[in-house]
């Protein structure tokens, strides 16, 4: 007998190498020198890839599912990989209306890096605390997931107009912001990278020292560049840490998630500026060319529509199923919890988008700028309100 | 006045018009070739018309849209700094809120209480934020709402030709037959389009509905508002505790004495205890305390039948059942949750008396003290009595005095009286969990603890809220607002005969690229034409 565990990581594994096959058939479709108007087989063959991969992420969910008895998106490496499903599935979605072959070659990659970077997280099947034992659990956040991977195609649709329309011959703010944008995507990449690479190396350095009176001990599982407030190195043979962790940085490990951070960020600039000295140019202004063809007022148009869409998903799941659950499992609808307030903070940021653009008629570059921003919300309530401010949320 | 009175069909129009309301024409400039804007259908918006009185002013600031997103944005970066460190809800009650913050997050955590961003969602501030959105919500939707619903029940199938050719999508055909136009039409009739037809003009209508959808939306937000509001009145809900312990019967609060609920059995099981846990077993390895994974209350709840206040209870069965985190009971109005619990609280203990000397510690007497009400004098046949002298549920040594910090049997202390039966003057013992204490050392008796029972305790919020229908028809409105107002798209084809050309314009409040795909579909076997984007051409000639 197959293990269903072992199957639901096997699918997910297929999954990510077909996603790496559409993308290269994306880039392909580029290249291609048909016309506009004709769809060549490769653009075919991209979408049929494209769709497969897709179905072997849902074969990972429904097996993962099946071996835990809980729908697997209880803790942050689940609800991740499940976002990366729904950013897929969200492209579909957006790619049946506007038929735009570009949106698959962002988003693949960045489903790849999603994938990527939940794995780096806990990924055993782990219990679910008592409040989370409801079906709300998966009504509410697969309502959230998808609403959010509807929005994160507005994101994709705003930074492909933004690396087609803005200037690149001369250095402005914009070129300046464009490039922290794409920097962020070589930090993300950087994580992936400098974890797993140390993961492989099995390293890991205890630290113990003193808090209230108690002693505890840490493990690091990368160099410290920050250790504990006051902390010894109790394993051998490893790096002593450089700096203590601030105090004003609080939270359950505090010190690691900060070390692991800053090499993130040292990897990713350095891979940036690796990239820059090869090509010689801002990577956008590489980008740049590779967009000529694309219909900027349509990008511009799916970058507005995903948010039509994908903003009455979101509050539907985010605000109303989870105001539901709330008042059932705590007996309050709203507890003004840090992950609800930033779904609040979701919800107003694109409201305002939306009013911006419906009433003040914010469309083209402004408007995109918007979309990149809300998305910087939702990866901000995703990952810095999970890790950092810890809540009744932070179950990862 | 004299330039809202229409030249072409002598309406008198509301000052502020942009688009005649009858027969479409443009107000502006005559020559003028610029697209039209048809926000609102040029109609007079009393915000952009009126600004001599006090009230004008009011209307007219909470009226823009401007105002509206600046209000929600500075909600936003309000709502964001809340969340810098814990509100005060979420920090520990027993500390002072001052020293946590200062000691927890230093200076930047004492400036945070300082300037009561602790308690950031309960300020006056925030809340007026929250209230003034209201506000504007209210007078945005009157303000545009009821001239843009006045506009579209009234506009007319023929419109004038400059208000066609200054739409963004506009064409002019000469070549197209009296068949082709009715296939059109045909064609725009199976695509849901109501067709009106006035001498040869048309007007092709579809999803005009999708245009309330703002202003449904915002009734919901309104309704919502109103309902967090009305929970400020202290009768409109209910929210208290219940502590029962295994094997009590309690009343339940806010019933006026007459529903009981009586504690069966609490029970709480963690996971790694059964074999289906199997499969966490790894997750589980990477965590040092048990993780809980179920706790439930066997709770039946009985009514008082004795009707007569003060009387005996009569309690009545109504109704057995479990109280599930998740899984809350409801009872005559009220529902409660299992919200927390106490585990293995002192129930009784049992001591035995002994000679202080006896190395077998061969019982005198011995006897059980219930700690939920224990009695004061234990006497023996023997003669022996033993006063219960003093008695700490929860006992701490508070300043080197012994004191009780709660009224909980969690941790308890005695000071008993034992009088032998040859003796008046009484020997004193103090005992708790892991002390015997003689105070003089010349005591010739000693107690020791022999058994002690524990039992858990449930704790059941109780709670009511008369606001959650409204707050809950609220959002059901803002729901399906947004839904109408965001999936669906108000579409209008109009068609404009003169001499033996047609003039075609089409106009969408939303979703350009929908109509375009739209209209080149219902052109499908006739010579029409794709309509041209007058903007596009702009930009592309430019």
């Amino acid at each position: 007998m197959i293990d269903v565990a072992t199957l639901s990581n096997t699918l997910l594994y297929s999954a990510f190498i077909i996603y790496l096959i559409g993308t290269v058939f994306f880039a392909a479709t580029i290249k291609d020198k048909q016309k506009r108007e004709n769809v060549g087989f490769v653009h075919k063959l991209a979408i049929f890839t494209t769709v497969i991969g897709l179905l072997a992420h849902v074969g990972y969910f429904v097996t993962r599912w099946i071996a835990s008895g809980n729908a697997p998106v209880g803790n942050l490496f689940e609800f991740v990989t499940f976002f990366g499903m729904m950013l897929v599935f969200a492209f579909l979605i957006l790619f049946s209306i506007y038929r735009i072959y570009l949106l698959g070659l962002f988003t693949l990659p960045i489903a790849l890096l999603l994938i990527a970077y939940a794995s780096m997280f806990q990924t055993e099947i782990s219990p679910l605390l008592p409040s989370l034992q409801s079906h709300w659990l998966y009504i509410h956040v697969t309502t959230v997931g998808l609403g959010q991977a509807i929005l994160a195609i507005s994101f994709i649709a705003g930074l492909i107009y933004l690396i087609r329309e803005i200037d690149q011959t001369i250095p402005t703010k914009k070129t300046k912001w464009l490039e922290v944008i794409m920097y962020t995507i070589f930090a993300t990449v950087g994580f992936v990278v400098i974890t797993s690479g140390f993961e492989a190396a099995n390293y890991n350095a205890t630290f113990t020292y003193e808090e209230n009176g108690e002693e505890l001990s840490l493990d690091y599982h990368l160099p410290a560049i920050f250790g504990p407030q006051d902390a010894e190195l109790v394993t051998e043979n490893r790096m002593d840490a450089w700096l203590d962790t601030p105090t004003w940085i609080q939270g359950a490990e505090a010190p690691r998630k900060l070390n692991t951070l800053v090499w993130s960020l040292i990897i990713g600039f350095a891979l940036y500026v690796l990239v820059r000295l090869i090509v010689r140019k801002r990577i956008a202004a590489v980008i740049q060319p590779l967009l000529k063809k694309a219909n900027s007022e349509l990008i511009d148009e799916v970058c507005y529509r995903a948010v039509a869409i994908g903003f009455p998903v979101f509050t539907l799941g985010g605000l109303i199923f989870a105001s539901i659950w709330a008042q059932q499992a705590w007996d309050r609808y709203w507890g003004w919890d840090p992950k609800e307030v930033w779904a609040l903070i979701t919800f107003f940021f694109y409201a305002i988008f939306l009013h911006l653009r419906l009433s003040r008629g914010w469309h083209g570059e402004k408007s995109a700028w918007l979309a990149v921003i809300g998305f910087g919300i939702i990866m901000f309530n995703l990952i810095v309100v999970n890790l950092v401010l810890a809540g009744l949320h932070s179950y990862a | 006045m004299s330039d809202y009175i229409c030249n072409a069909c002598g309406q008198h129009n509301k000052e502020g018009t942009t688009i005649c309301s009858s027969c479409g024409k443009p107000l502006d400039h005559e020559q003028s070739t610029k697209l039209l804007n048809m926000r609102y259908d040029g109609t007079a918006i009393r915000s952009k018309t009126r600004n001599r009185s006090i009230v004008d002013k009011v209307w007219n600031f909470f009226s823009s849209i401007k105002v509206g997103v600046t209000l929600i944005a500075i909600a936003l970066i309000a709502s964001a700094i809340g969340t810098i460190y814990p509100q005060e809800m979420y920090i520990p009650a027993t500390v002072e809120p001052l020293e946590h913050y200062r000691d927890q997050y230093g200076i930047s955590g004492q400036i945070y209480y300082q300037l009561g961003f602790h308690e950031l969602y309960s300020s006056w501030w925030y809340m007026l934020i929250i209230g003034m959105i209201g506000i504007s919500i209210f007078i945005v939707s009157l303000d545009r709402g009821i001239p843009l619903y006045k506009a579209l029940k009234y506009q007319k199938v023929k419109r004038h030709q400059k208000f066609l050719t200054r739409q963004k999508l506009f064409r002019e055909y000469e070549n197209v037959s009296n068949q082709d136009k009715k296939t059109f039409v045909q064609n725009l009739k199976k695509r849901r389009y109501r067709i009106r037809e006035d001498n040869g003009h048309i007007l092709a209508e579809k999803g005009r509905f999708s245009r309330w959808g703002p202003y449904v939306n915002h009734t919901g937000l309104i309704i919502f508002l109103i309902g967090t509001l009305l929970r400020f009145l202290p009768f409109m809900h209910v929210d208290d505790m219940l502590w029962v312990r295994e094997g009590e019967t309690a009343v339940i609060p806010h019933t006026n004495q007459e529903y009981y609920l009586e504690n069966n059995n609490f029970t709480v099981e963690f996971y790694g205890e059964s074999e289906e846990d199997a499969k966490y077993e790894e997750s589980l390895e990477n965590v040092n305390q048990p993780i809980p994974k179920h706790f439930q209350t066997d709770a039946v709840i009985y009514r008082d039948t004795s009707m007569v206040t003060g009387a005996d209870p009569e309690l009545k069965k109504v109704k057995k059942g479990k109280i599930v985190l998740n899984e809350p009971m409801s009872i005559n109005g009220l529902t409660l949750y299992q919200n927390s619990y106490q585990l293995n609280e002192f129930q009784s203990m049992s001591f035995n008396l002994h000679k202080k000397d006896d190395q077998s510690e061969e019982s005198i007497g011995s006897f059980t003290v219930d700690l939920t009400e224990p009695k004061k004098r234990y006497t023996f046949d023997n003669g022996f009595e033993i006063l219960l002298d003093e008695y700490f549920p929860e006992y701490e040594i508070v300043d080197g005095e012994p004191e009780s910090v709660s009224n909980y049997p969690r941790n308890p202390g005695f000071v008993f009286l034992v009088y032998p039966p040859d003796s008046e003057e009484p020997e004193v013992s103090f005992l708790s969990i892991g002390r015997n204490i003689d105070p003089t050392n010349e005591n010739q008796y000693k107690l020791s603890l022999a058994d002690f029972e524990v039992r858990n305790v449930t704790g059941l919020s109780v709670k009511k809220d008369y606001t959650l229908p409204i707050v809950g028809l609220g959002a059901i409105i803002f729901m399906i607002g947004v839904v109408q107002g965001m999936y669906w798209h108000h579409r209008r084809i109009w068609i404009h005969p003169d001499d033996n050309r047609l003039l075609v314009a089409a106009h969408t409040n939303k979703n350009w690229f929908g109509l375009r795909k739209e209209f080149e579909k219902s052109i499908d076997h006739t010579n029409f034409s794709m309509i041209v984007d007058q903007e596009e051409e702009k930009e592309d000639n430019q």
